[in-house]
């Protein structure tokens, strides 16, 4: 007797108790239930949520494991025990001691953030006596890839259970949030924890501890150098591309962020629109502080100048823009849903972005903010469009009956 | 409790829990925001609120059957800021450091939508012991939700109560703080005070279904 039949039998004796809806998640998402109907005119899509939810994650597989290899790439380098690795091949990057220091350091990220969150899924699966949601499948490999390396566990699952029950279970759980849960989240460490969140530390493994004593090193972002006018600590383009750079986990690399974002818009799981359309309001924002740049109005003197005079295309590849368009602006339940209602939530997104970014430095991470803010937005703008196409049809009506 | 008829509890113990003017009212969240990030100003606030509330109620009461109807808002904005006005000028005369740190809220206190909801939904139409009752009975449940909010705050946030560090001191690393623990900056916001007061509905609720609305 297999797994699967051991399962089935739990399932049924178990039927109306309390705890089968924990059983039934266990059993379903890993086999096809036994029973499923036979005749009928039934058309079912391949593409349910759970099918969906593993696109995803599919799509964000590339950029953990470069997050475990930049963990431990930018930890030995600052220690100066490596050279610096040239292109995205370099010899010194995809190394064996790499890996190993960001496996110790990445997976227990995510087997807090997975096993925090489920436990709380399953909880309110069996309070609420529904089904357990496949919601969180996303959200547990999201929160991994956007929280600095050195975040304290505690910290985290403390996090993990206010995005989950705040951010999502009191709104009625899958598909009724209003905010991003891996967003509310990151926001909630951002504002709660401040000192493990930003700063010039945090982001390379080793960075905090020895901060203060004769080894200490440097884990400062490139954002973080340009807000303070530093310049881009010496990294190329072709550093911010590959990603090898400091940063959260897994959204340094442009190249895997941009691979996976292809996917997504490849398997038709996430919306090309508002990627599009992100990337332009970016665009436009860049280019108008290039231009007050260019025309003298803010001069080297002024404490935005670094960020302002960065060539407008780079906002693109540094800080979490790319991850945050691509993985995050684009989740279904939160986003626009008419079409043009997410050119808009796309451009704004974009555009609101770089705002924050150059604007605020103590928040250097704009996208975030940005794409909460939307998300708030985003059913008044689904709202407006809707009208103005009733509007629209009922003047043709007239037309046509007058 | 035999000085009261079961009646006069019920004006008293009501506004506690099943009737309580911000759980279930929905009133006077704006103070319930700004001063609960410590303990101490919820206490002050409540009590505070106590005095005004109760004896602005008597007030109202004593004089409701000779007050105009049409200038019945502006008379009772003149007892409550003649009744504010004597707490804050008790608070500066013995505790000026508290008053500095309560800023603008006591004044405030004027504009708290509970008391002017109590004196014109109760004390308009019923006798001055039944409203001193109603007055007392309401500033208490709202000051229980100041308090329990409050000492979540200051204690999550801050790691201290009423002043004193009982989780150990964060500089020194004693008390919780040796394991690594820190104090939650959110807290100390207002959203979080907001989201804090949605626990306690949502915990209120959740143990008497009868609370909740359509």
């Amino acid at each position: 007797m297999g797994l699967k039949n051991k399962l089935h039998d739990l399932k049924v004796k178990y039927q109306g108790k309390k705890m089968a809806p924990a059983f039934n998640a266990i059993h379903t998402f890993l086999y096809a239930p036994n029973e499923t109907t036979h005749s009928g005119s039934h058309i079912r899509g391949a593409d349910d949520l759970k099918r969906t939810m593993n696109t995803v994650i599919m799509a964000m597989v590339p950029c953990l494991i470069f997050g475990m290899f930049n963990a431990g790439y930018q930890h030995n380098l600052a220690l100066g025990e490596i050279a610096k690795s040239v292109g995205f091949l370099g010899e010194t990057f995809w190394t064996m001691d790499n890996l190993v220091v960001g496996l110790w350091k990445v997976l227990p990220l995510v087997v807090v953030s997975y096993g925090v969150g489920l436990l709380i899924e399953f909880i309110f699966a069996v309070i609420k006596g529904h089904e357990v949601e496949e919601g969180y499948l996303v959200t547990g490999m999201l929160v991994p890839l956007i929280v600095p390396v050195d975040i304290p566990l505690w910290m985290l699952a403390v996090a993990v259970s206010f995005g989950v029950v705040i951010g999502k279970e009191v709104f009625g759980g899958t598909g009724m949030n209003i905010l991003n849960p891996a967003l509310t989240i990151r926001a909630f460490l951002f504002f709660a924890y401040p000192t493990w969140m930003s700063g010039d530390k945090v982001w390379v493994h080793g960075a905090v501890e020895r901060a203060g004593t004769p080894d200490a090193i440097s884990g400062e972002t490139i954002l973080g150098g340009l807000a303070q006018n530093k310049g881009v600590l010496g990294y190329d383009v072709m550093d911010m591309f590959y990603g090898i750079i400091p940063g959260s986990v897994g959204e340094t690399s442009a190249l895997l962020i941009l691979l996976g974002g292809l996917f997504l818009v490849f398997t038709k799981i996430g919306s090309w629109r508002i990627m599009l359309s992100s990337v332009l309001g970016a665009l436009v924002m860049g280019l108008i502080f290039n231009w007050v740049v260019d025309a003298d109005v803010i001069t080297e003197s002024s404490k935005f100048y670094g960020l302002m005079s960065l060539p407008f295309w780079h906002h693109l590849l540094i800080g979490g823009f790319a991850f945050g368009t691509v993985f995050m602006a684009t989740d279904p339940v939160t986003a626009s849903q008419t079409n043009k209602g997410k050119w808009i939530y796309g451009f704004l997104i974009g555009f609101i972005s770089i705002m924050i970014r150059v604007f605020n430095p103590a928040y250097p991470e704009g996208v975030m903010l940005a794409i909460l803010l939307m998300n708030v937005f985003a059913p008044t703008i689904d709202h407006y469009v809707v009208q103005a196409n009733v509007k629209k049809r009922l003047k043709r009506a007239k037309v046509k009956t007058a | 409790m035999g000085l009261l008829s079961k009646k006069d509890r019920k004006l008293i113990l009501d506004p506690l829990a099943d009737d309580n003017p911000i759980t279930i009212q929905v009133l006077g969240i704006c103070s319930a925001l700004a001063i609960t990030a410590q303990l101490k100003a919820s206490i002050v606030m409540t009590i505070s609120v106590i005095f005004v509330l109760g004896l602005g109620n008597v007030v109202i009461s004593l004089i409701r059957n000779i007050i105009p109807s049409k200038i019945r808002i502006i008379v009772q904005l003149t007892v409550v800021a003649a009744l504010v006005i004597i707490v804050d000028q008790v608070l500066k005369a013995f505790s000026y450091q508290l008053s500095k740190e309560l800023g603008a809220f006591i004044g405030l206190i004027i504009t708290n939508c509970i008391i002017m909801g109590r004196f014109e939904a109760f004390a308009l139409g019923n006798g001055p012991w039944k409203s001193f009752l109603d007055g007392i009975g309401n500033a208490l449940g709202y000051g229980v939700i100041l308090i329990i909010v409050g000492f979540f705050r200051e204690l999550l946030g801050s790691g201290t109560l009423l002043g004193y560090k009982v989780l150990g001191d964060p500089i020194t690393k004693t008390g919780v703080y040796a394991f690594g623990y820190e104090n939650n900056g959110f807290m100390l916001l207002a959203p979080m005070a907001l989201i804090v007061v949605g626990i306690i509905i949502w915990v209120q609720r959740s143990r008497n279904k009868a609370l909740i609305e359509d």
